[in-house]
């Protein structure tokens, strides 16, 4: 039993009325604070799961070859967020590893947006999730996570690192604070908001 | 965060589970789709599908069902949908998020005004 999984008997269940689960991804490269940030704004102790697909990303062929090579394994993390009586968001942490971005479609496909976390000591590590996001039209926005012993970068400076166009909002944040974790997410969907609202006028 | 991982120690369990089956014909249940029981299970079920009418007893992810069962989201998608075929859980999806497009500006009205709440 791994000790992030909460027992489902101590976990507050969504209310009667809950009808619309929503979705938001939380991607960037290995340790960059993804489970910090899920973890901060979710109601629950994040959960884990994973998904199990062939090489070829269509679905468990044979299950009882599971242990075969041509599986791969991905797990991910997750957090709740209850909107009111029918909404809840759940909030994923993405693996780190690039092959994940094979299952995109199939477990985030319809995801409302996502959220680039970036460590402006390794920006690189977030070149492939940008460019994976903007390849899905995946709508996003880019947070820094302000770890204490990295050089303090502007946000300029880490947009014109990055190359993202002027229209990608742009954030600083401490993915352990859960004010400063659910603002991300806020600017999130206001970026969704007004791509939607530019939209619906047009 | 660790991955835990699968049950491959007993790829016999999870065929047994899934009866061979290749995957779920439920392409509609989507991670979070949420899932209720309609019955109480009943004698001769398979634990899975218990524990399922357990946990769905008010409405559950069924990301957050794979998790509590601790089984790969495939698996788990294929024993809903056996509960679905049986009518024994429904999945609500009244507005479901339109893939590759914005959903709505109401819809993420709401989704801000829950965000300012908290
Ligand atoms: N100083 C500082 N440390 C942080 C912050 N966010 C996360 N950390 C630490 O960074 C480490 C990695 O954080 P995780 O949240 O596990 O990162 P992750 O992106 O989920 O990592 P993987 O899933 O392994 O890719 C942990 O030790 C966190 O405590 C932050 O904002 N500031
Ligand atoms: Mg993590």
């Amino acid at each position: 039993m791994d000790s992030t999984t909460s027992d489902p008997a101590l976990r507050a269940p969504l209310g009667p009325a809950a009808d619309t689960g929503l979705k938001i991804v939380v991607v960037g490269g290995f340790g960059v604070g993804k489970t910090t940030l899920v973890r901060s704004v979710s109601e629950i102790r994040p959960l884990n799961t994973e998904e199990v697909l062939t090489q070829a990303g269509v679905g468990v062929d044979d299950p009882s070859g599971a242990a075969g090579k041509n599986t791969t394994t991905v797990a991910f993390d997750f957090g709740r967020i209850t909107l009111d009586a029918r909404l809840v968001l759940y909030v994923f942490g993405a693996p780190g590893q690039k092959r994940f971005w094979f299952l995109w479609e199939r477990l985030f496909g319809g995801t409302l947006g996502a959220v680039v976390l970036v460590d402006t000591r390794r920006l690189a590590d977030s070149w492939y999730a940008i460019d994976r996001l903007e390849h899905h039209g995946t709508p996003f926005v880019v947070a820094v996570n302000r770890f204490a012993e990295a050089v303090p970068h502007g946000l300029a400076d880490v947009r014109e690192a990055l190359s993202l166009s002027a229209d990608v909002p742009m954030l600083d944040c401490d993915a352990r604070e859960r004010a400063s974790a659910t603002s991300v997410l806020i600017g999130l969907v206001n970026h969704l908001y007004d791509l939607s609202t530019a939209r619906e006028t047009t | 965060m660790t991955g835990r991982p699968v049950d491959l120690g007993e790829p016999d369990r999870l065929y047994t589970l899934t009866g061979g089956r290749h995957r779920s014909d439920d392409a509609c249940l989507d991670l979070v789709t949420l899932v209720v029981s309609e019955s109480d299970p009943a004698p001769g079920m398979t634990s899975e599908h218990v524990r399922i009418l357990e946990l769905c007893r008010r409405p559950t992810a069924v990301v957050e069902v794979s998790a509590d069962l601790r089984l790969p989201v495939t698996v788990t998608r294929i024993l809903l949908g056996d509960l679905l075929a049986t009518r024994r859980v429904t999945a609500r999806h009244p507005r479901p998020v339109p893939r590759a497009t914005l959903p709505d500006s109401t819809l993420l009205k709401q989704v801000l005004d829950g965000l300012h709440h908290l």
